[in-house]
């Protein structure tokens, strides 16, 4: 890919009316860093994480809900080349008892994603959108919720840690996952996708997967693996051992860090700096080492 | 260790009633929230946390204190409690109940003096 091409845009403050703070680029590198490839060899690829929408929701912490969805559409669109595919790590819609309800946010979603000039998207349900029906509804707009695949060398795997309201894997899904990774060479690249943290980042809080040391105890066998999930509306990264944890923001309202105040309320909205604290992910993946880039985009100018 | 902090019998739901003279401690789980949310316990004191749900499945969930059971509809789900420390612990519910699930939560609060002020106990 024309990577460095794509590097000088996102230095360029303002493309499409979106604001690129260029102090946020290149904030993290996940699993090692790696020189500047120049022209990129034909294995080099990128990806965007789109996180957290909640389309539906209707509260003080977001006025303008019906915003952002379309503009990170317009973000990723205004990429001077598209990325391989997208991934949406869960949360697309909020929750609601009313099964018409879900259907039709899912919907409007659907419809919306549609407009994204990407070859293809990748999705997988969050707690909104499945825990109430067991993904019912998830499953029919947009298939299975657990499921892995294949891409220029990396193994890529969703996890359904959200389809059971109690917010488990379950041991079928655990052992799917054993099944899975044992086709895959042991220094295979492992990237995992899933909604809520796998390990106990704030369990008072829910920010945590009872079960999920079982699938990093199997994850635990590969060396080179890396998790990127949404759930807590923020960027954080951490580490088990040689596993990456990286949390991508939200497109709907940002969450507290961990632990910095009483309770988990949505930070209130600001509205001088409307959709701040909001933004998606850009991931530059070289199979090769194997690592992965990570640009964290604001939707909108932060400052 | 947290697990020390407190000496706790899970009971199974709809269990064994508990010693006599033990208190017990009523808590209604509802969409999206517990009543009372603030629990009262005593240091050294047993108690007897009784919940029953008036709608849906909800989880009882104090993290701090390795503790967790499904608070069902139509089952009285108890947990027995010695508390061994004195502190401020948070509960939530850890089954996914709707818009509003992150914010129904409570503490239970454990003091070395007798009072039991708000506890919802007997």
């Amino acid at each position: 890919m024309g990577s460095r091409t794509r590097r000088e845009f996102l230095q360029i403050a303002g493309v499409g009316g979106v604001v690129f703070a260029s102090g946020l680029l290149e904030a993290c590198s996940g699993s090692g860093s790696r020189p500047d490839p120049g022209p990129t060899a034909a294995d080099d690829f990128y990806f965007v994480q789109l996180s957290d929408t909640h389309w539906g929701y209707q509260g003080p912490a977001n006025p303008e809900a019906t915003v952002e969805l379309p503009r990170a559409i317009e973000l990723v669109n205004a990429l001077p080349q598209a990325p391989d595919f997208v991934v949406f790590t869960g949360d697309l819609t909020h929750t609601t008892d009313d099964d018409q309800e879900r259907r039709r946010r899912m919907a409007q979603v659907r419809d919306h994603l549609a407009r994204l000039r990407v070859r293809t998207v990748r999705l997988m349900a969050g707690e909104h959108d499945a825990s109430l029906d067991r993904g019912a509804a998830f499953q029919e707009y947009f298939g299975a919720l657990r499921y892995s695949f294949d891409h220029k060398g990396v193994h890529f795997v969703v996890l359904d840690n959200v389809s059971d309201p109690k917010g488990i894997l379950g041991d079928a899904q655990i052992d799917w996952l054993s099944r899975d990774l044992k086709a895959q060479p042991k220094d295979a690249p492992i990237v995992v996708f899933t909604h809520r943290p796998l390990f106990d980042l704030k369990p008072d809080w829910d920010w945590t997967t009872a079960d999920g040391s079982r699938a990093i105890d199997v994850l635990h066998a590969y060396p080179h693996v890396t998790v990127f999930y949404g759930h807590i509306h923020q960027e954080h990264h951490q580490q088990t051992d040689h596993i990456a944890h990286h949390a991508a923001r939200s497109l709907m309202f940002p969450l507290p860090a961990p632990g910095s105040q009483p309770k988990r309320a949505p930070l209130p909205w600001d509205p001088a700096h409307p959709g701040k604290g909001l933004g998606v992910r850009d991931v530059d993946a070289d199979p090769r080492q194997p690592s992965y880039k990570l640009r964290e985009i604001p939707l909108a100018a932060e400052t | 260790m947290r697990l020390a902090a407190l000496l706790i019998a899970l009971l199974a739901a709809g269990g064994p009633p508990e010693n006599p003279g033990e208190r017990v401690v009523h808590v209604v789980a509802r969409k999206f929230a517990y009543s009372p949310d603030v629990i009262q316990l005593q240091l050294g004191v047993p108690a007897i946390i009784e919940l029953t749900s008036l709608d849906r499945d909800h989880g009882f969930s104090v993290p701090e204190l390795g503790l967790r059971i499904d608070v069902e509809p139509g089952k009285t789900a108890r947990v027995r409690v010695v508390p061994g420390k004195v502190g401020t612990f948070e509960f939530h519910c850890d089954v996914f109940c709707g818009s509003g699930h992150e914010e129904m939560a409570g503490r239970i609060v454990v003091s070395a003096s007798a009072a039991m002020g708000g506890s919802g106990g007997r």
